[in-house]
């Protein structure tokens, strides 16, 4: 009996949920009669089990909603709003009812039950303009005979396949060791292939018609369209497309979500869709498509779009975006914003985007699963969100690494790149314990896997590959492995607790040949290796020099001549090689060419320099300055009672102080001295370029290019004090000038001929490079 | 029955699935010392247990923890508790009753009951205390 009481629980629930649907279809189209049998089955159904099981209320409600509907069917009533509420409302308390034989709670009293059977027999007051929601679906349910199984049935189907694919392989593996006869191979491959089509269509079993995930949608646009005042057309595209069982649970919510945004949030009011010159009622569009080994389901509203303006000031005001960083976004960059967290919980937020709550927690769900979600869409032209989720859950796709020897996979969905690196190139900067990597111009924290989990290091050729990952939430960084294998989809299964509890790995698989294969999380690898996921641009910049109030993080180096100094991190920028004949001097003074920039030089004495040197390029946030030294020799914390205890310096110099790092004497630079001494500002430091006072040109077009080389403009009257004189075509150098310090600019974008040194005067890489160069010379020309 | 850190104990039957012998062993870097790691049992992946580290006696003389281990399931998670040698099914002679306070203490927490089988008195090892590992585990040094 209680097998049997089971069954028609699941059964009505399965109907409860197509029905949903077709109520709100009925509401739309009261004369399709194909619905309201639809309807009138379902209760019919119920009334007949309900009577069998002796369940008396969940008959009487039955019973009257059958009698109901079959007045309306036979024409005696009109289905009108009231009466498709009421025929709603008893639905839900069958469902309420169902759901509390299962639970054993009780579900409301049995006179709440007359209200409703009361409401369905009142007739109706003829009935005004109303709002309601038109389901336009593209195809009636089709029933399908089915069978009801237990899922971990499915399951020891599926790892029975799965074992038969590994025996096939070790077989496989067999017959090419011993030269198998040729009569076997076919035979072989009868099987290989006999195989692989059970595997598929074991895997087609756990597979079920996104249907179902769209079932209970138009019910919900609909009471969320009465609740909110709003007309909303919901067009559903794509039924027939299949997907995990699991995968449709996972997705229920984060679906919903978004749903209940786009109405609650996206679409206008009537009045404000009118004024904006849309069609008053308000379209929802959900599409689902299969692509490749994915499903994309589409969720398209034509409402007033995301205010990405108002979430670039959100996250500025909450820190999670630099200045700098919020101008180089891209529309659909900005819009992206709403699934940092924090920034789509806060309430106020919605109010100002027009909608997000959550939206970071539906992001976070959908990649657990090994999903994306995109978001797309124009201000007032509406928002186009894009969830692509595996096909199925338990398959994903992962690139192979290797790192000490063992053997790993990555999911690919966290994976932005894979970049070798070639040795000698000098793309990796130490900063004590930690590296970076540059990448196209960003500088990324590199994580060394074998370090981070620990694996004992083997000999061997060392990391030479790295891939740039950007794990779910997280910012960006770049684990470094021995090698990259190759992409293979993976049948993935959790791992025991005492494994996850690494909080390195995300599950296990099992390689082609039977050996098993770890799955690594990359959030939990950018955790253990102290990389946070707080900021959005932390992969820019250094990360957040951990700070607290009470210390400071320093980077501990020995300068050229052995001592030991040290340098807040927060004003080094970056560590940089400068190879001597980018070294020049000037009034005495040395710079460097960096980046088409100049730059001061402070920690070199009088030593000719010879060879490349290290240089702590220095910034005040404002200007820089390039300190040379000899090496890193650890990034330390020292507190501020420390810094406070530290013994001032006899004298103003580069040092500002003296303090104890771990029992020894370490002096502390003294930035604002360096700053002030040899900042881009003071002239002194920098080379003098002198123009033409009266070239409007070159005032106008030239002379930024010049000061932004880092060039002091002097006028050209000065002749022969400035370092680098430019002088426009046809114009007589200044007498006794050597060429290094003069520089000709031509109006024609050829050359005049085989000696013609001069400078097309709108070549600007070139007239970049020729500054720099001669900046670098400048000093040693004299 | 087996022999684990050179001691007789028994496990229950009803709760081994099967006795393997482990012919490979992939590490699992950064896990418990007692997680010896992982190896393949057909299409399933078991997570191996060091029998000697999970009772805090050292790791195992190999740490490539090759030879005899008993299949059990724990959480829906099957593990294989690597021990020094499998020897025998018996039926055990009596039901089982607590283990006095003469035994060793970490004896006691991954077998808290004795049995009587073949004329000796065997401890009744709890498969789910061996899992957990010994207790206290030592901070986690994670080099960052």
């Amino acid at each position: 009996m209680d097998e049997l009481i089971d069954e028609f629980i699941a059964e009505t629930r399965e109907m409860l949920d197509a029905l949903g649907g077709e109520v709100v279809a009925w509401e739309a189209e009261p004369e399709n009669r194909a619905r309201l049998d639809a309807i009138f089955r379902f209760v019919h159904t119920v009334k007949g089990n309900s009577g069998f099981f002796d369940l008396p209320r969940l008959q009487r409600l039955s019973h009257a909603a059958e009698d109901v509907l079959a007045e309306v069917r036979a024409g005696k009533r009109q289905p009108d709003r009231r009466l498709v509420s009421a025929v709603l409302g008893v639905i839900d308390r069958i469902g309420d009812l169902v759901a509390g034989l299962e639970s054993h709670a009780d579900p409301g009293s049995p006179e709440e039950d007359e209200g409703l059977i009361a409401a369905l027999r009142a007739q109706a007051p003829p009935q005004g303009e109303e709002r309601r929601a038109i389901v336009r679906a593209d195809g009636e349910h089709v029933g399908k005979r089915s069978i009801r199984l237990p899922v971990d049935l499915l399951d020891r189907m599926m790892s029975g396949v799965s074992d038969l694919v590994l025996a096939r392989n070790e077989f496989c593996r067999r017959l090419r060791l011993n030269a198998a006869s040729a009569e076997l191979i076919p035979g072989f491959d009868g099987l290989s292939a006999a195989i692989a089509e059970m595997r598929d269509v074991i895997t087609r079993t756990r597979m079920q018609r996104i249907d179902l995930l769209f079932a209970p949608l138009p019910r919900m646009v609909r009471d969320l369209a009465a609740e909110t005042g709003k007309d909303v057309r919901l067009e559903i595209e794509g039924r027939d497309v299949e997907l995990d069982r699991e995968m449709i649970e996972l997705i229920r919510d984060p679906l919903s979500h978004i749903v209940r945004n786009a109405i609650g949030h996206g679409l206008e009011s009537p009045a404000e869709r009118a004024t904006a010159g849309k069609s008053t009622s308000g379209l929802v569009r959900i599409s689902a498509r299969q692509s490749g080994n994915q499903i994309a389901i589409e969720i398209r509203d034509d409402g007033r779009g995301i205010d990405g303006e108002a979430l670039v000031k959100k996250a500025l005001s909450l820190g999670l975006l630099t200045q700098e960083a919020a101008a180089s976004l891209g529309p659909s960059e900005r819009a992206a914003l709403i699934f940092e967290p924090g920034l789509s919980t806060a309430s106020e937020v919605t109010a100002i985007s027009g909608r997000g709550v959550g939206m970071d927690v539906v992001r976070a769900n959908i990649e657990r699963i090994g999903g994306v979600v995109d978001i797309g869409g124009q201000g007032g032209s509406g928002t186009r969100i894009t969830l692509r989720v595996p096909l199925t859950l338990t398959i994903i796709p992962a690139l192979g690494v290797s790192a000490a020897g063992g053997h790993y996979a990555l999911p690919r969905s966290a994976i932005e790149e894979i970049v070798r690196l070639r040795p000698g190139a000098a793309a990796i900067e130490h900063v004590g314990g930690a590296r970076f990597v540059t990448i196209r111009s960003r500088r990324i924290p590199l994580v060394s896997l074998a370090e981070t989990i620990g694996a004992a290091a083997a000999d061997g050729p060392g990391e030479c590959d790295l891939v740039l990952l950007r794990p779910a939430g997280g910012a960006l960084y770049v684990l470094g492995v021995d090698a990259v294998h190759d992409h293979e989809d993976l049948v993935i299964k959790p791992a025991a607790p005492a494994v996850m509890a690494t909080g390195f790995y995300a599950g296990t698989t099992i390689a082609d040949d039977g050996s098993p294969v770890l799955l690594l999380d990359p959030p939990g690898i950018a955790a253990a290796a102290g990389i946070g996921s707080d900021a959005v641009e932390s992969a820019v910049d250094f990360p957040v020099a951990h700070s607290n109030a009470d210390s400071t993080t320093m980077v501990l180096f020995r300068t050229r001549l052995g001592a030991r100094r040290m340098a807040p991190l927060s004003a080094v920028e970056r560590i940089e090689d400068v190879p001597p004949e980018h070294i020049g001097e000037s009034g005495g003074r040395r710079h460097v060419t960096l980046d088409e920039r100049i730059l001061p030089l402070a920690g070199i004495g009088d030593e000719s320099i010879d060879a490349p040197i290290r240089i702590l390029r220095l910034t005040d946030g404002v200007s820089q300055l390039a300190f040379g030294f000899g090496e890193v020799i650890d990034i330390v914390r020292v507190g501020a009672a420390e810094v406070a205890a530290a013994r001032p310096a006899p004298r103003p110099g580069e040092v500002v102080s003296i303090a104890l790092v771990g029992g020894e004497q370490v002096e502390i630079l003294d930035l604002h001295f360096l700053f002030s001494a040899l900042g881009t500002g003071a002239g002194a430091a920098a080379p003098s370029c002198a123009l033409e006072a009266g070239d409007p040109w070159m005032q106008t077009f030239l002379r930024p290019i010049v000061e932004a080389a880092g060039y002091r403009v002097v006028d050209a009257s000065d002749i022969g004090t400035a370092d680098l004189h430019i002088i426009s075509e046809g114009e007589a150098p200044p007498a006794d000038l050597p060429a290094s310090r003069t520089l000709r600019l031509r109006g024609d974008p050829e050359p005049a001929g085989r000696g013609d040194r001069s400078i097309y005067r709108y070549d600007r890489s070139a007239l970049i490079a020729a500054l720099s160069r001669r900046a670098g010379k400048s000093g040693g020309a004299r | 029955m087996v022999r684990l850190a050179g001691q007789r104990v028994a496990f229950p039957a009803s709760a081994v699935e099967s006795v393997i012998e482990i012919e490979s062993l992939v590490p699992v870097p950064g896990a418990a010392p007692h997680i010896a790691g992982l190896t393949a049992l057909r299409s399933r992946v078991l997570t191996v247990i060091d029998g000697r580290s999970a009772l805090g006696r050292g790791s195992e003389p190999k740490r490539n923890a090759i030879g005899d281990a008993v299949v059990v399931s724990a959480d829906g998670h099957p593990y294989a508790i690597a021990v020094d040698e499998v020897e025998d099914v018996i039926d055990a002679g009596s039901e089982s009753r607590p283990a006095s306070e003469a035994v060793d203490a970490a004896w006691r927490r991954v077998a808290p009951n004795l049995v009587e089988a073949a004329g000796e008195m065997l401890l009744l090892i709890c498969a789910d205390a061996l899992i957990a590992g010994p207790g206290d585990p030592k901070p986690e040094a994670r080099v960052a």
